[in-house]
């Protein structure tokens, strides 16, 4: 029979060898879960199913799209090809206006309406979020 | 002018002061008995360079010397004289001339300070950081040049984004460097002590001095930025689980394991090489932040330029430095036999080492939750974020383990405790669940899991003021770190589940009801600043009968034109108001955010508490001495 330091070192390498196994289970599960996909306006024309999960949508604000009132802000994101119609409530970002990129995250209604929950800041007037730069460029 | 090539020149000789050094130490290593003292000398020299540099730097931004191309990008003429002098560091040139200037002087306080430890070992840290040293002077020298000279001389400089123009995020930099770059100490000591094997006792009580200098100025480095966050960027939050963050938070992580295991180093020399693999992994954490932040890979205030030659040279020179560390610790790390099997079950050594590897599981989902969607993108082009939600869903449960090995953990002897006498904590976590039982009975959150946190929370909480007034000043700063973390779980929670918000858009004059607050736009007066405008709101809000006033603002910066938001903010005891206003597309609605949020000024107050903790650890020991 094995010595009971020999055991206890066993129990000790099994121990740490499921705890390991565990915790990069519930990572990549959780990861599955929680990550939110960046689309373009144009992605969003080409899904097949509009499933009810969090996403990014991420292109031009559209010129003369902006028509706020007390509740919400609606516009319109393009990348110059494709469009959609954006409702909103929320805090804005002072850089956020025509003409300029934007990122929104929230839940596509369909493939024309989307609903966001969070317009990201951004901290620099010439800055373009690298999503959006690759979007438009894919165009 | 004048001050650029004085700047540059010095960097220059301060490179070439490398080689004497490295020469010296080589032959002082293989002979003598006791150090050259050439090599202080020349370390020296070297550290003044660098040192003359940095202000020549400075001065250039002082006198607004445009033919400079870092003034010329991130500095203006009507920029008040304290950003003017920030501004050094709030750009990727001036913030690495920075990190040189940090890593010189540690290495020069360094051999100031180990007079009493072995020749060698003192040698050799100085021929590892040298390493680095180097690195870092060729990558300034080469890629990222402060001293830039642009002709014809431009008559304006580009300014400072403004929402840098701020006293918190002017001091940010520098001390979260002395917390980065203190880390390289560590590293070089670990490497040249594994090298020497003189890993041992000594070692331990010497490098924990260095070990919780670096780790002070980090905590403080993240809480200063944090503090920032929560007033310019108008989220009202306090961490937002952005990969920026996120880079500073790991070598944070490693640092606070490295702590521990280092005590237990020093009192049972135990857990050497869990202690040298961490000494590396803290500083890889901290060049990995920095590469991850610099080199444009994520977006921020942080990325300044996207260069990818930066990046590329940052990453080989971060894989040449865990290549060879690597290699150093299999080679030369002989793993003591003896001593790893004195550990019992019950005994402090233990309860460390558990939550060691809660630890190591904290840093690897923050880790994963950051390199993963890089990683994403580079392998299949898909373009994800990583929310908090996979960080609270993560972490969150798991610190419920970890806050009461933490308050039981210190209740236990070192090699091998008992369970007598240790009633009172096993009462006291019944108390402390039924407090936090009736807490959150009446409110609408997850029942189960809340409860038992903020029980564990409320234990650890109890515990450590037991501990105060029982052993008072034995072990106080362990008892003083650990309340404060136990406050700041439990200010955090409590602001989670108390805070409150409004949004809605408002045209001067008019007002919005929601059921529990009564916002009134009263006015909005304009003001003309040295360099940027101002448009003061005013608002009335009602809650309850109180009646506050709150004016946020907004600043349309001249010199580069953009408008930032200022929050107004009314802090209390308990609970802070806060307000934001933005605009839209000039139109004529504002966009209002109001908030109250609970125990914020606790956040902080904790967090400078678990620093005091550091800070009386570092002192105590040397008064006691």
């Amino acid at each position: 029979m094995y010595g009971r330091k020999v055991k206890l070192r066993f129990l000790f390498i099994t121990l740490i060898l499921l705890s390991l196994i565990l915790s990069v289970y519930l990572i990549l599960k959780s990861l599955e879960e929680n990550v939110v996909y960046f689309k373009s306006p144009s992605d969003i024309q080409f899904l097949n199913e509009v499933k009810n999960k969090k996403i990014r949508v991420g292109g031009m604000v559209k010129i003369n799209s902006i028509k706020i009132s007390s509740t919400e802000v609606n516009f319109i994101i393009t990348d110059f090809k494709n469009e959609i119609n954006v409702s909103y409530t929320g805090l804005i970002p002072n850089l956020f206006s025509e003409g300029k990129g934007v990122v929104a995250e929230g839940y596509l209604k369909d493939k024309s309406f989307f609903e966001a929950t969070k317009i990201l800041a951004k901290h620099d007037e010439n800055y373009m979020p690298p999503e959006v730069k690759a979007a438009l460029e894919e165009k | 002018m004048l001050y650029s090539s004085i700047g540059y020149y010095s960097l220059i000789f301060g490179l070439i002061i490398s080689f004497p050094i490295i020469l010296f130490s080589i032959k002082n290593f293989r002979n003598e008995e006791v150090l050259d003292y050439k090599i202080i000398t020349y370390s020296f020299i070297q550290l003044f360079l660098v040192v003359i540099s940095f202000l020549g730097l400075v001065f250039s931004f002082i006198y607004s010397d445009f033919s400079n191309e870092t003034v010329f990008n991130n500095s203006h003429t009507t920029k008040p004289l304290f950003y003017k002098i920030s501004g050094t560091w709030g750009n990727h040139e001036g913030s690495l001339l920075l990190w040189l200037v940090v890593l010189t002087l540690f290495i020069f306080l360094f051999l100031i300070k180990s007079k009493d430890l072995l020749k060698k070992y003192r040698v050799l840290t100085v021929l590892y950081q040298q390493i680095i040293i180097i690195g870092f002077f060729v990558f300034l020298i080469k890629s990222s040049n402060p001293f830039n000279y642009i002709f014809p001389i431009p008559e304006e400089g580009l300014g400072l984004n403004p929402i840098l123009q701020d006293p918190a995020l002017a001091i940010h930099p520098p001390v979260l460097y002395l917390g980065y770059v203190g880390s390289s100490i560590i590293f070089s000591s670990a490497l040249s002590a594994t090298t020497l094997n003189y890993i041992s006792k000594t070692w331990a009580t010497h490098i924990k001095n260095w070990v919780l200098v670096s780790w002070i100025f980090l905590t403080l480095g993240i809480l200063l930025g944090s503090i920032w966050a929560y007033y310019e960027l108008g989220w009202g939050g306090f961490w937002f689980w952005d990969p920026v963050e996120n880079v500073s938070l790991m070598p944070w992580l490693a640092l606070t394991t490295l702590l521990h295991c280092i005590l237990v180093l020093e009192k049972r020399n135990n857990l050497s090489s869990w202690t040298i693999i961490l000494s590396i992994a803290t500083f890889t954490l901290s060049m990995c932040g920095t590469f991850l932040v610099r080199s444009g890979i994520l977006n921020s205030v942080h990325t300044f330029a996207n260069d990818p030659e930066r990046g590329l040279f940052i990453l080989i020179f971060l894989f040449i430095l865990i290549f060879l560390s690597l290699l150093i610790f299999f080679i030369f790390h002989k793993s003591d036999r003896r001593n790893s099997s004195s550990f019992f079950l019950l005994s402090k050594e233990t309860s460390i080492l558990i939550n060691n590897w809660f630890m190591m599981y904290f840093l690897s989902v923050v880790l994963i939750g950051t390199v993963y969607p890089i990683f994403l993108d580079v392998i299949s082009s898909q373009k994800i974020s990583v929310g908090p939600p996979f960080y609270h869903k993560l972490i969150t449960p798991f610190l419920i383990p970890f806050l009461i090995f933490m308050a039981i953990g210190p209740q236990l002897k070192w090699i091998k405790s008992g369970l007598e006498k240790k009633l009172h904590l096993f009462i006291l976590f019944i108390i402390s669940l039924l407090i936090s039982f009736f807490i959150v009975k009446n409110l609408d959150v997850n029942f189960l899991i809340n409860t038992i946190l903020i029980g564990s929370a409320f234990y650890l909480f109890f515990i450590t003021i037991r501990d105060f007034f029982l052993k008072g000043f034995k072990n106080i700063q362990q008892n003083i770190a650990h309340f404060g973390f136990s406050l700041l779980i439990l200010s955090i929670l409590f602001n989670n589940i108390f805070s409150s918000e409004l949004i809605t858009n408002l045209k001067v004059g008019e007002s919005f009801k929601s059921d529990r607050f009564e916002i009134i736009f009263n006015d909005l007066k304009k003001f003309e600043e040295k360099n940027y405008t101002s448009f003061k709101g005013n608002f009335s809000i009602r809650e309850n009968e109180i009646e506050d006033e709150l004016e946020p603002e907004l600043r349309v910066y001249n010199q580069p034109n953009i408008i930032t938001s200022e929050a107004d903010i009314k802090t209390t005891f308990f609970t802070d108001k806060f307000i934001t206003m933005n605009t839209v597309q000039n139109e004529e609605y504002f966009n209002i955010r109001y908030q109250v949020k609970p125990f914020m000024l606790w956040i902080w107050i904790s967090v400078l508490l678990i620093s005091l903790g550091g800070l009386i650890s570092l002192f105590k020991k040397k008064y006691e001495k």
